[in-house]
């Protein structure tokens, strides 16, 4: 690691008398990062010990500090009992050990795996703009099929944005000058488009205070995670997805995908189609074609192009009990 | 340098360190409790495994400057005196290890994962129909083994965490 200096925030009033730098989690991925040198801050901020790290029951929903740990947040009583999408998502990801550290905030704002973006010696857009791409001509099994540019085809590695997308949740920030803000989770990140160096929206000091779940979250809800093992590996497909029925009909119906693209995709398309029909595999099958309309592989990932879809569709039957076959 | 203070296996120590300094190179080169392994340093073996304040994590993806004041167990702290630890019994017992380079790490991670057994934690596959192996597999993936001694750490671990369960 190059050298740093260390700072220690002491209360989230405390940012605007802080001297700048990096900000530091639960670390799991920046010390990681900084090891290769792919990330070298002249100082580091560490925000474990700010006051951010404890859940809050609002009024019907949950308030949730951004270093809650993902240990903690999977755990919660609140969070399995109506956020089950979000522990389920939690506790696919890492290992106990790396839960035990990562944080909630931290987990949204992870870099992405991409081996390339993690092999200096190789061009990389993220890291290195400009450099080029070699994942677009190189081993490209885990990349984006949505969403993607010709500068950049990484993924976001999360899990639990994945469902913190699918509950709609909303970022809360705060900047050094103590401006405050609210960011729906589905636009905290951004596709690469020609800056593929940038990850999300945030501004330069701007920090996750806060995450909050919503009230009333849909009753139907579940995470599935396909990999390569049965644990400790990173999403080539996931599906979060949450939906009501009433009287027969589909309410509420909300789909992120991970692993295929540079953010958590919400299926925007395919949950208006869903909303207020009843349920049918034909429907779903329709749906996430629709969805997946202008996916594009790019060679080792052709196959997410139907996995995505079936994913998502196996899970859609689970939650609504269709069993009928139409192949 | 910065001025830190660190509970280690009970004892406290103060110390001026690099800002650099993973939590993994102070025990080993600080304190030389050099049971903690170093094995990829990057977070993906789990060699380097230790308790902080109760919770297992890899010592060396953390600063050793954001544990001032924290409490930490590694696998020189498990036993008591001459007393093995129940688990390093039951490592040995089971025959759970070859080369033994990564126990200490699969050791500080299972003493841990009998507390997550009493706080009621839940992992990706619990569940009433969840045979009691694959909890242990699934919470120990963050350990490898590669003389692939899983299956009579599995053992070990199952022994022990039934009894306590």
């Amino acid at each position: 690691m190059k050298p740093f200096d260390y700072h220690r925030l002491a209360s989230e009033e405390a940012l605007g008398k802080m001297e700048a730098g990096r900000y530091l989690a639960g670390g799991t991925n920046l010390i990681d990062l900084m090891k290769h040198q792919i990330e070298t801050p002249d100082a580091l901020v560490d925000v474990t010990r700010a006051g951010m790290d404890t859940i809050t029951e609002t009024d019907g929903g949950l308030m949730v500090g951004s270093q809650v740990t993902n240990t903690d947040l999977a755990s919660h009583p609140a969070v399995r009992r109506d956020y089950p999408v979000l522990s389920s998502a939690l506790l696919s990801g890492a290992t106990q050990q790396l839960r035990n550290k990562a944080t909630t905030g931290g987990n949204f704002l992870q870099r992405t795996r991409c081996q390339y973006f993690y092999d200096t010696t190789r061009a990389c857009n993220k890291r290195a703009p400009g450099s080029g791409c070699d994942a677009l001509e190189g081993l490209n099994r885990y990349h984006a099929i949505l969403g993607a540019s010709e500068h950049c085809i990484a993924v976001h590695p999360s899990d639990m944005a994945v469902a913190m997308a699918a509950l709609d949740a909303v970022v809360h920030t705060r900047k050094r000058d103590g401006e405050t803000r609210a960011i729906p989770a589905t636009e905290l990140h951004r596709l690469p488009g020609d800056r593929p160096d940038i990850d999300h929206v945030l501004e330069d000091g701007e920090l996750i205070t806060s995450v909050e779940l919503p009230v009333r979250p849909p009753r139907l809800q579940a995470y599935r995670k396909v990999r390569d093992r049965a644990s400790y590996a990173f999403a080539v497909v996931s599906a979060a997805v949450a939906l009501d029925v009433d009287d027969g009909r589909m309410r509420n119906v909300r789909i992120a995908l991970g692993g295929v693209a540079h953010k958590p995709w919400r299926a925007s398309r395919a949950e208006e189609m869903l909303e207020g029909q009843q349920p049918s595999a034909e429907l779903f099958d329709r749906a996430m074609d629709a969805e997946m309309a202008e996916a594009k592989g790019q060679g080792h990932n052709d196959f997410k192009i139907r996995l995505a879809p079936r994913t998502v569709v196996a899970v859609l039957r689970d939650l609504t009990e269709v069993t009928e076959n139409d192949e | 340098m910065k001025a830190i203070k660190i509970t280690v296996n009970g004892r406290t120590h103060e110390a001026g360190i690099d800002s650099r300094r993973t939590l993994l190179d102070f025990i080993r080169d600080t304190l030389n409790l050099t049971g903690t392994k170093k094995g990829c340093d990057h977070g993906q073996c789990g060699a380097c495994t230790v308790i902080v304040n109760g919770r297992r994590i890899n010592s060396c993806l953390s600063l050793a400057l954001s544990h001032d004041g924290d409490e930490v167990t590694t696998v020189e702290g498990l036993a008591e005196g001459d007393e093995l630890h129940p688990l390093q019994r039951a490592f040995i017992d089971h025959d759970a290890f070859q080369c033994g380079f990564c126990t200490p790490g699969q050791l500080c991670s299972a003493a841990a994962l009998l507390g997550e057994f009493r706080e009621g934690l839940p992992s990706a596959v619990s569940g009433s129909h969840t045979p009691f192996v694959e909890e242990i597999r699934e919470r120990m993936s963050g350990n490898l083994c590669r003389c692939g001694a899983y299956n009579h750490i599995v053992d070990a671990i199952a022994a022990v965490a039934g009894e306590k369960r």
